[in-house]
């Protein structure tokens, strides 16, 4: 099978390691990736704000960089639902983008990748993972196959980590309570580490572990499934 | 200050209230654990979401229709019906009508449509004295202030503050409170010249209106006073009588958890000729006030299909972490993001749905499948159309458009993240340590193939 990669701009710029992370993971399913070079980013910032002509503008970029591809693989769940939920809303169209676990488990119909994670993990759904494209089952099925990997689920699993983009910059403190409450939840789980589908609430939820000086880390699910 | 400033200012208060948190994740848990207990009464609760959406779709796309209907109906069942274009004229009739009578004392269910067009206030300067008889009206009442919740009103006091704002002491039982207040109230029901309600429905095939409540309170307005006014927002609309078989328990499912509120009363009408009691003038307001600007936007219509009961706010991440007075609106949470600028004044209120994380928790329990989270962005879409966004983040938009329509830009940029950008977000939390290399990159030496 053959894939086009989306590797969203924060993941691009921020977290580099979650692309190659999944780029990894797929070569060992034999899916033969390619990395279209000219993208940028889908334009959901623009959009959540309320500047559509601009989100249309990088929508229809998109949609020609990508032109063609009959499958396309991104590790956010956030940016694959602003292209297959929203573009259609914004120019009429959308794209057959797949949030990376979606596309093992409904596309490849695998679930053990191979992987080996020794370690105690709870699993944070990302909104737009869980809410605008219904995935719950499909990472908590790649996570229990990974060998040595004990998930523990938080109480507050479908609980917003309160980033929202750029909400969290207009309205800092009522994403840091939100944040706060999130991490609790977390915590009270005893886990290593927090995996989500979505780099963007890791890096809220590692912003607030971070300052604060707790112990839990952060991982992409990506990165899980590429640890043998 | 403006209503977006005062917005920002109360909400970093309430944000960094742990008390508040604390006791209204305790109200919220327990609501949440009796919605679940609830829900597991209906044999397929999305499908009765569907159901029930439905049923408030074809009202609202017919709304012309059922309004004639039923004001046909409550005139024939003896009632008399006042047709409201805003809060000033709901309130002129109500006055007036008060005056005629030499109305000195009104009695109040639970109403939000009382609230939003501020009745209290317009009885007390008019010398009339307007009671609360909901126990947690009642407390907002003598306490000075607003609903917290549509639901519950006082969902942000202990039983510690409700004692206090009874002059009793902290350690005064629940039981205790309940009996000074019924004491008060009884009174005040025996003596009142006038009740006042609103209406969770207002059926059109028998022009009768549909009260729900746990009290008692409600039902005792609309009897003992000689006139009953209920004051009715037209979306209350719904076709047929028989439809309160699905919308009552979802209501206080939604609402309560109930299977069905304690109380639910069909009203239809003043005393008939041959009956032994009952009141001797009905008065219904239908109430538009800014639905009809609603019922106008095809995309949102389906926010008229609102029942109030309060499920989007109990799920809402902000509502649990800001609270229900910061909003600054008669309703609150996620559905008061998404009316409130239609209802009001646009640009005002424009900020509301901004306050949101678009997490969508809030679509995901209504029952009647109102897409919230998605008409928030369709606000703040029309509020940039409309030029009500900042000047500097348009600019920094069409910049920022500007550099991601071109890869060597768009890299250009990436470069400046190497230095942490300073934002209100890095005040109080770490950012990522930027990595050597974008993924860009990575590719780029690694895996390009000639």
């Amino acid at each position: 099978m053959r894939a086009a990669l989306f590797i969203p701009c924060f993941v691009d710029q921020l977290y580099p390691q979650v692309g190659i992370a999944m780029v990894k993971v797929l070569r060992r399913l034999n899916v033969d990736v390619h990395y279209p070079a000219a993208q940028t980013c889908c334009g959901q910032p623009a959009f959540n704000t309320g500047c559509w002509d601009e989100a249309r503008q990088l929508a229809t970029r998109f949609r020609e960089i990508f032109a063609g591809a009959e499958a396309i693989v991104c590790p956010s769940g956030s940016c694959t639902a602003m292209v297959r939920q929203f573009y259609p809303e914004l120019i009429g169209q959308s794209a057959p983008v797949y949030e990376f676990g979606e596309f093992l488990v409904k596309k490849l119909g695998v679930t053990d990748v191979g992987a080996r994670f020794p370690a105690k993990v709870t699993y944070h759904d990302s909104c737009h993972a869980l809410r605008e494209l219904r995935l719950k089952n499909e990472p908590r099925q790649l996570l229990a196959k990974v060998r040595d990997l004990e998930l523990i689920e938080m109480d507050q699993a479908e609980t917003c980590c309160g980033f929202g983009g750029t909400f969290a910059v207009k309205f800092p403190m009522i994403s840091y309570a939100m944040d706060e409450v999130k991490c609790t939840s977390i915590r009270q789980t005893g886990a290593d580490y927090v995996v989500s589908a979505d780099s963007s609430c890791l890096m809220q939820i590692a912003g607030y572990l971070g300052r604060t000086g707790q112990p839990v880390k952060t991982i992409s699910l990506a990165e899980v499934l590429a640890s043998t | 200050m403006n209503a977006a400033e005062q917005f920002q200012a109360a909400a970093t208060e309430k944000a960094g209230d742990l008390r508040h948190r604390a006791v209204i994740q305790k109200a919220i848990g327990t609501y949440d654990a009796a919605v679940a207990k609830g829900k597991t009464r209906f044999s397929d609760w999305q499908n009765a979401r569907s159901h029930a959406a439905q049923i408030k779709w074809e009202t609202i796309n017919h709304l012309d229709r059922y309004l004639e209907q039923f004001e046909r109906k409550v005139i024939e069942n003896g009632g008399q019906v006042c047709w409201a274009e805003t809060a000033e004229d709901a309130r002129r009739y109500i006055l007036a009508l008060a005056q005629r009578r030499g109305v000195k004392r009104v009695v109040k269910s639970k109403s939000m449509t009382t609230e939003e067009i501020h009745l209290n206030e317009a009885f007390e300067h008019a010398g009339i004295e307007p009671i609360e008889t909901d126990l947690g009206e009642y407390i907002c009442q003598l306490r000075r202030e607003p609903p917290y919740h549509i639901v519950t009103p006082v969902m942000h006091l202990t039983k510690a503050d409700i004692a206090q704002t009874f002059a009793m002491p902290a350690t005064t039982s629940a039981e205790e409170m309940t009996m000074f207040a019924r004491a008060k109230l009884r009174q005040a029901f025996l003596t009142a010249d006038m009740g006042v309600t609103g209406a969770n429905f207002a059926v059109a095939d028998t022009g009768m209106i549909a009260i729900t409540e746990n009290e008692g309170n409600a039902r005792l307005s609309f009897s003992l006073p000689k006139i009953h006014v209920a004051i009715v927002g037209i979306e209350k609309l719904i076709p047929r009588l028989g439809d309160l078989a699905l919308l009552w328990p979802l209501l206080s499912t939604s609402g309560t958890g109930q299977p069905l509120t304690a109380y639910n009363s069909l009203i239809g009408g003043p005393r008939q000729s041959g009956e032994p009691d009952g009141t001797t003038e009905f008065h219904v307001i239908l109430l538009d006030n800014g639905r009809t600007k609603l019922l106008a936007d095809a995309e949102q219509r389906d926010a008229l299909h609102c029942i109030r009961c309060g499920a989007c706010l109990n799920a809402c991440p902000v509502y649990k972490n800001i609270g229900g007075h910061t909003y600054a609106t008669t309703y609150q949470g996620p559905i008061g993001s998404v009316i409130t600028p239609h209802l009001r004044d646009a640009k005002e209120w424009s900020h509301l749905p901004f306050a949101s994380s678009l997490c969508g928790a809030c679509t995901d329990v209504c029952p009647v499948r109102i897409d919230l989270h998605h008409h928030l962005l369709h606000n703040r879409r029309n509020a940039v159309q409309r030029g009500f966004d900042h000047p500097l983040q348009r600019l920094a938009f069409r910049l920022w458009l500007w550099a991601m329509k071109s890869p060597t830009l768009y890299r250009l940029g990436g470069k400046l993240l190497r230095f942490t950008p300073m934002t209100p977000w890095t005040k109080t939390r770490d950012f990522p340590e930027p990595p050597a290399q974008s993924f860009k990159d990575w590719w780029e030496e690694n895996e390009r193939r000639p």
